[in-house]
């Protein structure tokens, strides 16, 4: 008997059939730019402990934080620990949490000091050497984007960003990818310069959650909904994304970036890719992004925008039984801005699936309640052999993906009322994601830090989507700059009024979420 | 809510369960399977927790058949479990006693769900062919567990003998996380092949044949298994290659060392699984497990044990 052959590409303990055998990433480490931000200590620590909690971190993994402060290793140990301890999914463990605080170290410094990230280059070497991370390291830049080019500048400059032959370096950034077409560019060139295009993950986590990935398989796994994704059937889809908190402490960063470049550019534009884009040849990242590219580029901006547009920001009100300031009375904000914190665009897709069908976009701060959804509404049906005042309460079909909270996919058909007389309403049929499967799915940013340290882009918005978004959204933000201060709107409302007057011009209405 | 229905009929304990689920929607929707379970009496407590548990991943309903005596007359006790007593599933205890016992089957049909796979679990002792048995014949997934079975080594050689598509074992669940670092571990430079595992770890544990038949299966190389009195669960794997082999060395059941020649030692929190992690994995697919198959039918009978 010859024993098999192993090699980099075969390893015959791996087989297609085998669906139990989870992947473990190979030797590496995260490095963390940022640690004391919020998203850090919220998500990425949480989502890292949740990981090595799930057995899929690699044996030796190992976490270090970049920061001012003037911590030690163990002072940094005690900060992850904290927010794992509030914020992870799983249980604690304590065996588990010993393993991954091992692996803890912090370097302390700034991010224009050479001599820190000499230090840290030190400290990937060593634990190369210590825990056997051979080499593989993988930087989070959870920054403000101004520092990105300096971030990335030092990473060059120490060696920090160059691998060994069978190694890797990859570097993880998040958006905002820029305020527009031409930052995203220099971004991108800066990004580029130092990493290669296949190192470098850009993270959209609303592309990691578990309801996004459902749209494919809500689409693309039955055969009950495709033949109807159409523009024979379609009347319109409505994409939401809803807000019920203000700007709260991210008023410097808010000032001049708006909604419509915080969240529209993004998220909302790959959740449009993703309900609009035909049938992928496979699932991998180039098939993917192909279809993805080709639906983004045949988006066309209305004619005349005044009219299909619309923007807002929240005015002091009462909120939900609490009383809120509006947007330009909140703290240390500049109360002369005319960044706006709705957004509402009509998109048209040109192609000959969607001839016809508008999609609608809407985002906000402080709307009615947190909500993200996607919404597509069918046509009526062509003909209603009932008496009319009998159906007046019969809408449009309409098949809802909700995104979050309470992750679902909702059905609206009407039914007859029961009684004598066939009278016709809506009703609902719901399909709750933690009805039928775990109570606990796991959350975006595990997936996408496992995602990165395997090496598997799929989930990631590539440059070129990037770009993209930026030019579909630019010539909105251009025209908005020209005209004055946005309408006010009452916190806690789904909006301003002119947002539902862009869509009674079409004649339809927005759904309430 | 605990409702006992002593004296009664499946058919009236389905009556019951719709009534329940109009009344206060006690029942929630969207059951994705029905677990049948069939077991002693002095297991239904263990197999409901475990299935509660189970259930938080996969909402499913879950029927216990508990023998209340072969040779009584023919006799049902139903006892329904919902809401707080019963995690996200709904729980049906049926104790039957006499001529019931022969046709499972018919017992518990009209409790199934419509249209929702069918997995059958025997807690401990299954029979010789879980495939012919009338219950196991209607599942789509039948589950096993020959670790606690009166005879571990045997169950498995024997269940090796009757395997059918749909067959498996929770000693395989308990070997996953092994699997995916051992994979993980052949998977780094230098790249060599094995040319020979052993497998060290606790009597009677039969995850420890089950993990050196895949081995032995996936690598062609011979396997070992070496059994240590006193050890727990999986202690130690070792796979040797020309430049010194890879050690995974688990000694307290809780943190796993791996050591390789040149490299820095790695450790890794790997804690025994417990009954409803195993079978939370083995509920989370229902087709047949073809490697699974493989190890048991070809692997197995390659390996050589050394008690």
């Amino acid at each position: 008997m010859r024993p098999a052959k192993i090699t980099a590409e075969h390893n015959p303990l791996r087989d297609p059939l085998d669906l139990r055998l989870p992947r473990i990433a190979g030797p590496s480490g995260l490095v963390i730019f940022g640690v004391t931000g919020d998203l850090s200590r919220k998500k990425l620590m949480p989502a890292v402990y949740d990981l090595a909690n799930r057995g899929l971190l690699p044996p030796g993994f190992a976490l270090t934080g970049f920061a001012r402060r003037d911590w030690a290793d163990q002072d940094f140990a005690q900060v992850v620990h904290d927010a794992v301890k509030e914020h992870a999914r799983t249980p604690f463990r304590e065996a588990t949490w010993r393993q991954l605080a091992e692996g803890i170290r912090f370097v302390q410094g700034s991010f224009d000091d050479e001599a820190a990230f000499e230090t840290l280059r030190e400290t990937v070497e060593k634990l190369d050497a210590e825990r056997g991370t051979g080499g593989n390291h993988a930087f989070y830049l959870s920054v403000p984007p101004a520092a990105f080019p300096l971030v990335v500048g030092q990473l060059a400059k120490s060696g920090l960003a160059r691998s060994e032959a069978d190694a890797w370096r990859r570097v993880v950034i998040e958006k905002p990818f820029g305020h527009d077409l031409a930052s995203a560019r220099e971004l991108d060139a800066v990004v580029s310069e130092v990493f290669p295009p296949e190192s470098v993950f850009r993270i959209d986590h609303y592309l990691g959650k578990e309801t996004v990935q459902n749209l494919l398989a809500v689409r693309f796994a039955n055969q009950l909904f495709e033949p109807l994704w159409n523009a024979n059937y379609v009347d319109h889809v409505q994409i939401t994304m809803a807000e019920d908190i203000g700007i709260g402490g991210r008023a410097g960063y808010y000032d001049g970036i708006g909604a419509a470049r915080d969240v529209i550019q993004n998220h909302l534009l790959q959740l449009l890719a993703l309900v609009a884009m035909e049938e992928p040849r496979t699932f991998d990242a180039p098939e993917l992004r192909a279809e993805k590219i080709k639906v983004l580029s045949s988006v066309r901006l209305p004619r005349d925008l005044a009219k299909h547009t619309a923007r807002g920001q929240y005015a002091a009100s009462w909120q939900g039984g609490e009383r809120v300031v509006g947007f330009l009375e909140e703290e240390g904000f500049n109360p002369e801005s005319t960044t706006e914190t709705f957004a509402a665009v009509r998109l048209d897709i040109d192609n000959r699936r969607w001839a016809g069908v508008p999609f609608y976009l809407r985002t906000g701060k402080r709307l009615g309640r947190r909500v993200t959804e996607v919404a597509v509404v069918f046509k009526k049906a062509p003909h209603l052999p009932f008496e009319s005042s009998l159906t007046s309460e019969l809408g449009n079909n309409a098949l809802v993906i909700r995104v979050q909270p309470d992750e679902g996919v909702t059905l609206r058909f009407g039914a007859k009322v029961p009684g004598t007389a066939m009278q016709v309403r809506d009703v609902t049929m719901d399909f709750g994601y933690g009805h039928s499967f775990t109570e606990s799915s796991p959350e975006a940013y595990e997936r996408l830090i496992l995602d990165v340290l395997l090496g598997d882009p799929p989930l990631f918005p590539t440059r070129e989507e990037v770009e993209l978004s930026w030019e579909i959204l630019d010539p909105i933000t251009a025209f908005w700059a020209k005209q004055g201060q946005p309408e006010p709107y009452a916190s806690g409302t789904w909006g301003p009024p002119s947002a539902d007057a862009m869509m009674a011009r079409d004649g339809r209405t927005w759904r309430r979420p | 809510m605990i409702i006992d229905m002593p004296d009664t009929t499946t058919n009236a304990v389905n009556k019951r369960l719709v009534r329940l689920r109009d009344e206060g929607g006690a029942v929630a929707l969207g059951r994705v399977l029905t677990l049948v379970v069939l077991c002693d009496e002095r297991d239904v407590e263990t197999a409901v927790e475990a299935a509660n548990d189970a259930s938080r991943e996969h909402p499913c309903r879950v029927i216990v058949v508990a023998p209340a005596g072969a040779d009584a007359e023919a006799r049902l006790d139903a006892q329904i479990r919902v809401g707080g007593d019963a995690g996200a599933s709904e729980v049906i205890v049926l104790r039957a006693s006499g001529p019931l016992l022969v046709r499972t089957d018919t017992l518990v049909m009209p409790l199934l769900l419509p249209d929702a796979p069918i997995v059958v679990w025997w807690p401990r002792e299954a029979p010789d062919a879980p495939s012919k048995d009338p219950v196991g014949a209607m599942a789509t997934r039948r589950i096993t567990d020959s670790k606690v079975a009166q005879d571990p080594v045997k169950m498995l050689r024997t269940l090796g003998g009757t395997y059918a598509p749909g067959d498996t074992d929770l000693a395989w669940a308990r070997d996953t996380l092994w699997r995916a670092l051992l994979a993980a571990a052949v998977e780094q430079p230098p790249y060599e092949p094995v040319t020979a595992v052993r497998v060290e770890g606790e009597a009677g544990h039969t995850s420890l044949d089950l993990l050196a038949a895949w081995l032995t299966a996936r690598l062609r190389c011979p396997a070992k298994v070496v059994r240590v009195p006193g050890a727990e669960a999986i202690t130690k794997v070792v796979l040797e290659r020309k430049s010194g082999p890879i050690v995974l060395d688990r000694p307290d059941g809780r943190i796993v060392t791996i050591s390789q020649p040149g490299k820095p030692d790695r450790r890794i929190a790997l804690p025994i699984r417990s009954l409803s992690e195993a079978l939370v994995e083995e509920l989370r697919r229902l087709d047949p497990d073809e490697i699974y198959e493989e190890v048991l039918v070809k692997g197995l009978p390659q390996v050589e044990s050394v008690a």
